[in-house]
C-alpha cells in the first residue's frame, strides 16, 4: 500500500505525458465561434485610410468572401500577410480586410509597402465592429459563404499549408454548394 | 564563419556533456576515482564552449549579421546596442541558447564551490545536471539552431518585437532563466541522495543554499516581469493568470515549499522523502512551464507561431528525465525514514501546514492552466479557464497561510505548549485587535469584506513577524542573518499581500476622452491633456503627449505617455507613463487618436500598487541575507557525509 503511494507522482507523470501527447495533436485555436452559421453582424465601415471602398455587411452576399481581421501592431500578421497575398493572386475567393484598432496612417504604409490583398478593407479603430464578430486577438479570419452566412473562423495567422489544406477546400465546397 | 563556429561549440558542448554525464554517473557507481576525476574539467569545459557559443550568437547580433536568420528575424540595425544583446533572448532559438548557458553556469558553479562534498556525490550531481544538458543542448542542435543561415543575407532586419524592447523585459528572461534553472541544481542533489540511498541532514545543508538562490532569482523574475507587464503593456495590470506566468508561478511555490521543508529535513532529519519529492517537483515544473510555452499546447500571449517537433522534443525529455528521476523515487524513496516524531503543536507541524498550502495553492493552478487541454483532449469541448478561477482558488488558501506564517517562526522544534505560544502574542494580539477596529472602520463602506480581511491578516503577518525579531532582541537571543533572511522574507510576503488587497480593490481607473485642453478628475488628481507633439526615437517615431496633472490646484507632476510606431516592424506600442509614489501610481496610457487632436485615455490612480515589488525584493533580499549566513558557509565546509547523527545533534 505505501509502496503505491510512491508510486503515484509517476502515475500522474505518465497521465500528464499522455494528455500532452494527446494536446499536441489539438489546436487551441479552433474555437467554435457562437456567430458559426449565424448571418454577418449588421455593420458599415469606412475603407482604411479613406482611399479605399467601404465594407458593409451587404459586401458579403451573392458569393463565398473571407474576412481577414489585421493590424500593423500584430506580429503574427506579418508572417500571415505575404499568404493573403498569395490568396488574392490565386482569384479563388474574394478577401475583405478588417482593421482592427489600428492607426490609419501606419494601416495604409503597412499596404503600400508590404502590397494589399483586400478587396476591400474596412477601418475599425475602436474595435466595435470586430466586437460585433466577437473576435478577441488577431489574427482571425473569418469563412463565409454567398449568403452570407459565417462559416467558419481562424484564430491565428493562416498558413501555407492551412490555406492550401484547409481553406481553399472549404472555400470550394462552399461554392458548389451555392450553384 | 562565426556562425559555423557556433554550432561546432554547441557540437563540442555536447560532447563534453555526454562525458560529463556518463563519467559522473558510471564513475560514481563503479567507485572509479580515475573516471570521476573527469567529472569536473568536463563540466567545465562544457560551460566554456556553451558560453562562446553564446557570446558568438550576441557578437553576430552586434555586427547585425543578417545572413543568420535568427538575427535577421530579431533584430535591426536601427536597434540600440543593449536591445541587440537582449534580442539573443528575444525569441525561441536564442532563449534556448541562452537556458543551456544558464544551465552550464550553474553546473560549473556547483563544480568549483563543491570541493569540501564527497566525490561520488558532486560526481553524481554534475552526471544528473549533464543528462539535463545533453537534452538542451540536442534540443537546440536538432530543432531549434540559433545559427541558422539565412541565404542570401536579408537587407535589414525585421526588429525585435517591441514590447521586449524595455529595460526590465531585457533583464526579465536572464533572471527568471537563473530560477527555473538553478532548481535543476536541488533536483540533481535529489536524485544523486536517491542514487546514493542515503539523505540525510547533511545533504538538506547542502542543498538549502542552491534552492533559496535558484528561488531568489525565480522572485526576482517573477517581480521583473510583473513589473514590466504593469507599465509597458499598457493598461496598468500586473498579473494576468497568463499559462506562461502561471508556468513560473508553479516552480516558485513549490520551491518555496522545498525551502521550508529543508529547513525540517536539515534540522530535524525528517520529511526525507517528501523534501526529495518536492526538489524533483519544482524543476519538473520549470520543465512542464517550457513545454506549455513553446509547445503551443495552450493559447498564451508569448506563444503564437509554433512547430509541433519542438512539443516533441520536450515531452520526450520530461519523459527521460522527469520520468526517471520520479521511477528512481519511487524505488529508493520508501527507505528514507524519519529520525524523529513531533508533536501536534510544534513547528513540524506549521512547516507541513506550509507545505500543504503551498502545493495544494500550486497543484489548482496547475488544474486551471491544463483544464482547458483536458476537455479538449476528451472531446468535452472548449473552455479558457480566467482570472475568477485562479483568484476564487488563490485567495481562500493564502489567507488561512498568511496567518500561519505569522505563528510558526515562534514555535519551537519538537514539542510545544499552547500556554507558551499564546504567552508570545500578548501584545501582537492587542495591537492587531486595535489596528483591525481602526481599519474596519476607515475602509467601511469603501472596500468589500476580502478587502478588510486581506489588510488585516497582511497586517497581522507584518507585525508579529516583526514582534519576533523584538522579541528575540529582548531575551539577548542571537539574530543570525538566517534569521534576518526569514524575517524579511515573511514581511516582503506581508507588503505583497497588502499590496494586492489594496490595489486590487481600490484602484480608480478612468476611461475618456480628452481634448487638448481639457481636463478630467481622477481621485482628486486633475489630469490636463496639454496637447501632442511628434518625436523621434532611436528606431521608432511616437506622438507623445503631455498630460499635467495637479491635486487642490498644486501641480504634482507632467506626464508624456506615447505612442510608438517602429521603423523596422511597422508596428506600433503603447508606452505609459506613470508617476510613481510609494503609497500610489498616477499612470496615462494614450488610447486610439479620436480626430481634432482628441485621444482617448485611460487615466489610473492605483494605490499601494510599489507594495507589489517591494514586496518581491524584500523577499529576494532575505533569500541573499540567509544564503550569506556564515554558519551556513561553515557548515558546507564540514564533510561529514557519514556523520548524520552529530549533525543531528548540532541542529
Amino acid at each position: 500500500m505505501k509502496a503505491l503511494l510512491f508510486l503515484l507522482p509517476v502515475g500522474i507523470l505518465v497521465l500528464l505525458i499522455l494528455l500532452f501527447w494527446k494536446g499536441l495533436y489539438l489546436n487551441p485555436s479552433q474555437v467554435p465561434s457562437p456567430l458559426i452559421g449565424k448571418p454577418v453582424p449588421q455593420f458599415s465601415l469606412p475603407g482604411v485610410g479613406g482611399t479605399s471602398a467601404s465594407l458593409t455587411s451587404a459586401d458579403f452576399k451573392g458569393h463565398v468572401s473571407i474576412l481577414n481581421v489585421w493590424a500593423t501592431w500584430c506580429i503574427p500578421c506579418r508572417d500571415e500577410q505575404p499568404e493573403l497575398e498569395k490568396l488574392a493572386q490565386q482569384k479563388v475567393v474574394t478577401i475583405y480586410g478588417l482593421n482592427y484598432k489600428d492607426d490609419a496612417d501606419s494601416a495604409v504604409q503597412w499596404l503600400q509597402s508590404r502590397g494589399n490583398p483586400y478587396a476591400k478593407d474596412g477601418y475599425d479603430p475602436k474595435g466595435k465592429v470586430a466586437l460585433n464578430f466577437g473576435v478577441y486577438g488577431v489574427p482571425e479570419t473569418f469563412v463565409v459563404d454567398s449568403y452570407g452566412i459565417i462559416r467558419h473562423k481562424y484564430i491565428g495567422p493562416l498558413t501555407a499549408s492551412l490555406i492550401s489544406t484547409q481553406l481553399i477546400p472549404l472555400v470550394h465546397e462552399l461554392q458548389q454548394v451555392s450553384k | 564563419m562565426i556562425p559555423e563556429l557556433g554550432q561546432m561549440a554547441l557540437v563540442l558542448a555536447l560532447c563534453l556533456a555526454l562525458a560529463q554525464s556518463f563519467f559522473g554517473l558510471v564513475g560514481a557507481q563503479r567507485g572509479s576515482g580515475a573516471w570521476m576525476a573527469t567529472v569536473r574539467p568536463a563540466a567545465i569545459g562544457q560551460f566554456l564552449f556553451t558560453g562562446l557559443a553564446f557570446l558568438l550568437l550576441v557578437s553576430c547580433l552586434l555586427r547585425s549579421d543578417f545572413s543568420v536568420l535568427y538575427v535577421a528575424q530579431n533584430s535591426n540595425t536601427e536597434l540600440p546596442w543593449i536591445y541587440k544583446i537582449a534580442a539573443a533572448w528575444g525569441a525561441h532559438e536564442g532563449s534556448l541558447l541562452l537556458w543551456a548557458t544558464v544551465l552550464a553556469l550553474w553546473t560549473v558553479v556547483v563544480a568549483l564551490f563543491s570541493r569540501n562534498l564527497p566525490l561520488q556525490f558532486v560526481s553524481r550531481v554534475l552526471g544528473v545536471m549533464g543528462i539535463i544538458s545533453i537534452g538542451f543542448l540536442l534540443f537546440m542542435l536538432t530543432t531549434s539552431d540559433p545559427f541558422t543561415r539565412l541565404l542570401p543575407p536579408a537587407q535589414q532586419g525585421a526588429d525585435l518585437n517591441p514590447i521586449l524592447q524595455d529595460p526590465a523585459m531585457a533583464g526579465h528572461p536572464p533572471m527568471l532563466y537563473m530560477g527555473y534553472v538553478g532548481l535543476s541544481v536541488a533536483f540533481a542533489f535529489a536524485v544523486a541522495a536517491l542514487i546514493g540511498g542515503k539523505m540525510d541532514s547533511t545533504w538538506a545543508r547542502w542543498a538549502r543554499p542552491w534552492t533559496i538562490v535558484a528561488w531568489l532569482f525565480l522572485t526576482l523574475g517573477i517581480t521583473l516581469g510583473s513589473w514590466w507587464s504593469y507599465y509597458e503593456l499598457g493598461w496598468g495590470g500586473w498579473w494576468f493568470w497568463d499559462p506562461v506566468e502561471n508556468a513560473s508561478f508553479m516552480p516558485w511555490l513549490v520551491a518555496t515549499a522545498l525551502i521550508h521543508s529543508l529547513n525540517v529535513t536539515e534540522k530535524r532529519g525528517m520529511f526525507k522523502s517528501w523534501t526529495a519529492l518536492l526538489a524533483i517537483a519544482a524543476f519538473s515544473l520549470s520543465l512542464v512551464g517550457t513545454f506549455l510555452v513553446r509547445s503551443g499546447v495552450l493559447i498564451s500571449v508569448h506563444a503564437f507561431a509554433t512547430d509541433p517537433r519542438r512539443g516533441i522534443f520536450v515531452l520526450a525529455l520530461i519523459g527521460v528525465v522527469v520520468g526517471g528521476s520520479l521511477a528512481l523515487y519511487a524505488w529508493r524513496a520508501p527507505k528514507l525514514v524519519s529520525e524523529d516524531g513531533f508533536s501536534a503543536l510544534s513547528r513540524e507541524t506549521f512547516l507541513l501546514l506550509n507545505n500543504l498550502f503551498l502545493v495544494v495553492v500550486a497543484l489548482a493552478i496547475l488544474l486551471g492552466t491544463l483544464y482547458p487541454l483536458v476537455l479538449d483532449a476528451l472531446n468535452l469541448g472548449k473552455i479558457s479557464v480566467g482570472p475568477p478561477y485562479f483568484n476564487s482558488i488563490f485567495m481562500p488558501l493564502m489567507l488561512p497561510l498568511l496567518i500561519l506564517v505569522g505563528i510558526g517562526p515562534y514555535l519551537y522544534w519538537k514539542h510545544d505548549t499552547l500556554k507558551r505560544l499564546l504567552s508570545q502574542f500578548k501584545i501582537t494580539v492587542w495591537i492587531v485587535v486595535a489596528a483591525s477596529i481602526i481599519i474596519l472602520v476607515a475602509l467601511w463602506g469603501r472596500a468589500g469584506i476580502a478587502t478588510v480581511l486581506g489588510v488585516i491578516i497582511a497586517g497581522w503577518l507584518l507585525l508579529s513577524t516583526a514582534m519576533n525579531v523584538v522579541m528575540r532582541w529582548r531575551r539577548r537571543q542571537k539574530v543570525t542573518r538566517g534569521i534576518w533572511g526569514m524575517t524579511l522574507a515573511h514581511l516582503g510576503v506581508g507588503v505583497l499581500a497588502l499590496g494586492i488587497a489594496v490595489t486590487s480593490s481600490m484602484s480608480v481607473a478612468e476611461d475618456t476622452t480628452l481634448a487638448p485642453g481639457q481636463s478630467t478628475l481622477v481621485h482628486g488628481y486633475r489630469f490636463t491633456f496639454d496637447g501632442t507633439r511628434n518625436v523621434r526615437g532611436p528606431n521608432y517615431q511616437a506622438i507623445e503627449a503631455d498630460i499635467r496633472i495637479t491635486r487642490n490646484g498644486k501641480q504634482v507632476t507632467v506626464l508624456h505617455p506615447q505612442k510608438r510606431i517602429y521603423d523596422g516592424a511597422n508596428s506600433s506600442a503603447t508606452e505609459a507613463d506613470l508617476d510613481p509614489g510609494l503609497f500610489r501610481d498616477l499612470y496615462v496610457a494614450m488610447g486610439d487618436p479620436l480626430g481634432n487632436g482628441a485621444w482617448s485615455m485611460r487615466l489610473q490612480y492605483k494605490p499601494l500598487v510599489r507594495f507589489l515589488w517591494l514586496g518581491g525584493l524584500l523577499m529576494a533580499f532575505g533569500g541573499i541575507l540567509a544564503v550569506s549566513d556564515r554558519r551556513r558557509r561553515a557548515t558546507v565546509s564540514v564533510p561529514k557525509y557519514t556523520d548524520e547523527r552529530q549533525a543531528v545533534a548540532k541542529g
